[in-house]
């Protein structure tokens, strides 16, 4: 073991790694580093001037603190959603699934297989004014007669549930796998109930799960766009859709960058509140 | 009289209270089954709608089944140079972006040096970074860089290097950990030199790793849109023509060649599933 290291210190390691941090380097950090300094800059496209422009960042938060506010609500909304459809399922696919184990996992993943645009357009179909979902609520009074659900929060919710839902559901498969078994029995044997053999046993030691599933799920979810552009209207809009329009339509890119560092930076505060509350050494794994 | 009056609707609530008496000595299962069916339920239709006939050029609304679409699955002008495009950048990036990721996944996993842990979180930050500030940077940067980089195929293809690599890292890593190193120094015991050992030990070994890296890495490149939209320029990738169409109606095409990418990502898994399954059988069998 020893001479192994021994014959492969030296250069060998930072060669292998040359070409992806390189590339990392150039392609992630570089252009962060673009996006700092585009969000400190002013005037109008195409001229844009370096003039340590702070206002940009306190006009974005006053301007746009209701699309922040929004994609952070709804982003919690679809996490909680995804993990009260995800847990219950992923349960009974590790403990009970038996043989078929890996073929409901392949159900898990199968929505990515389908291009996300039109997984999303999907829902339109199904949430469709026209469509059967809509007559049926109709119908049994739960909507109004002109009540829909396109073009709605629930619509746009459901809809980021519904494309976040694996990032949720995979690791806590994974943390439920990985269980022993035996640690059921022996509570069991010390006359816990299945209820607290559950809360006593199974949820802590699926707790690693809950967390990178609840970060896989949030991150991208509070970024997203799509939904909210497809399946709501600019009152269901969050903060990704200001940032796409800035960037790629009203061409304001020092506002639009700055928007971006906001939205980073209040993802990495919320981060570190969850840090806080599940403790620090889960989040790292 | 009375009696038999009485008796269906006895039995008919016995049906019922038998199911409920099902679905709660079951309720999990139930459960777990609902959600899988509202999983699928979207797949379903797009699958359907690419049978649709639709009356007006809204694929909203059932009417009428056909099979047009699927073979005039290229009369939607854009349709075809789009996935050749996504095509050729998925194969090309994937291709790169699992020999970058290997390299750094066997770098970080076998070797003890300065700047690990930093390296790690290199590799940690684009995962977590959300898309959209991904793809917002990179244009900054082809922007800013607008004589070496002009946006098209070429941006395309860095940036979705850029967001594979992580994923490769991470697949290929998890199988390297699990490796046993005394195969390697056996073949080395042997006379095998570094090369041959790589060769005919290490590479066979990871082999199936770099394998689901490199069809994770290709998946995520054929769907990705948030970071290609920023990057793209005019260049139209599948995902990108659907956006583009979406403003004003999409055609049962796009249902057909998304069904289609469906179909072949599922056969791939079902063979991985019934493999391992087989592979479990074999090992049981043995022990």
């Amino acid at each position: 073991m020893g001479t192994f290291f021994h014959r492969h210190r030296g250069a060998t390691p930072y060669l292998l790694l040359a070409p992806g941090v390189l590339w990392l380097a150039i392609f992630f950090l570089i252009p962060l580093a673009f996006l700092g300094y585009e969000s400190l800059q002013s005037g109008l496209f195409p001229s844009f001037e370096f003039t340590w422009q702070f206002s940009n960042f306190s006009d974005g938060i006053r301007d746009y603190h209701e699309q922040f506010i929004r994609s952070f609500v709804y982003a919690g909304i679809a996490t909680a959603a995804c993990l009260l459809l995800a847990y219950p399922l992923v349960y009974w696919i590790a403990f009970r699934a038996g043989p078929w184990r890996n073929l409901f996992l392949l159900f898990i993943v199968a929505p990515f297989f389908v291009t996300y645009l039109v997984r999303t357009i999907a829902w339109l179909n199904i949430l469709a004014d026209q469509g059967p979902v809509v007559s049926i609520l109709r119908d049994l009074h739960i909507l109004g007669p002109d009540g829909r659900l396109l073009a709605t929060t629930f619509a746009v919710v459901s809809g980021i549930t519904y494309n976040f839902f694996p990032f949720m559901a995979l690791p806590i498969y994974v943390s439920l796998e990985q269980m022993d078994q035996r640690l059921l029995e022996a509570a069991k044997d010390l006359y816990a109930s299945p209820t607290q053999a559950f809360i006593r046993v199974t949820l802590p030691l699926s707790a690693p799960g809950i967390v990178a599933g609840t970060l896989l799920t949030f991150i991208p979810a509070a970024g997203d766009f799509i939904n909210a552009a497809l399946l709501g209207t600019p009152n269901q809009a969050m903060i990704g859709n200001v940032i796409q329009s800035k960037f790629l339509e009203s061409l304001d890119y020092p506002s639009a960058a700055a928007l971006s560092f906001i939205l980073m930076g209040l993802i990495l505060v919320s981060l570190l509140v969850y840090a806080r509350i599940v403790g620090s050494e889960r989040l790292t794994g | 009289m009375t009696t038999i009056a009485a008796s269906p609707p006895r039995a008919r609530r016995s049906v019922a209270a038998r199911t409920w008496a099902f679905v709660k000595r079951h309720a999990l299962m139930v459960y777990a089954l609902l959600v899988v069916a509202y999983l699928m339920l979207p797949i379903a239709v797009v699958i359907l709608f690419s049978f649709n006939k639709p009356a007006g050029k809204f694929n909203y609304v059932w009417e009428e089944f056909t099979f047009d679409n699927w073979v005039n699955w290229n009369s939607v002008l854009g349709i075809q140079d789009a996935i050749i495009t996504s095509l050729k950048v998925g194969l090309l990036a994937t291709v790169v972006a699992t020999a970058l990721g290997t390299l750094m996944a066997m770098a970080i996993v076998r070797h003890h040096f300065v700047g690990r842990g930093a390296t790690n979180v290199l590799v940690f930050l684009p995962m977590s970074t959300p898309e959209i500030v991904l793809g917002a940077s990179l244009l900054t940067l082809f922007l800013n860089t607008s004589s070496i980089f002009q946006l098209g195929f070429i941006t395309i293809f860095i940036a979705h290097v850029m967001f594979i690599v992580s994923f490769v890292v991470v697949t290929v890593k998890a199988r390297l950990i699990g490796f046993d190193r005394h195969l390697e120094e056996a073949a080395m015991d042997l006379g095998a030199n570094e090369a041959t050992t790589f060769r005919k030990v290490t590479l066979p070994l990871i082999a199936p790793a770099m394998l689901a890296a490199a069809l994770l890495g290709f998946a995520l490149s054929i769907d990705d849109f948030v970071i290609t939209y920023f990057n793209a320029g005019g260049t139209q990738t599948f995902p990108i023509f659907v956006w583009g169409i979406a403003r004003v109606a999409v055609p049962p095409q796009v249902n057909v060649v998304a069904s289609a990418i469906f179909i072949v990502a599922i056969a791939f898994a079902l063979t991985n599933v019934f493999w391992e399954y087989r592979s479990a059988k074999r090992t049981r069998g043995a022990t």
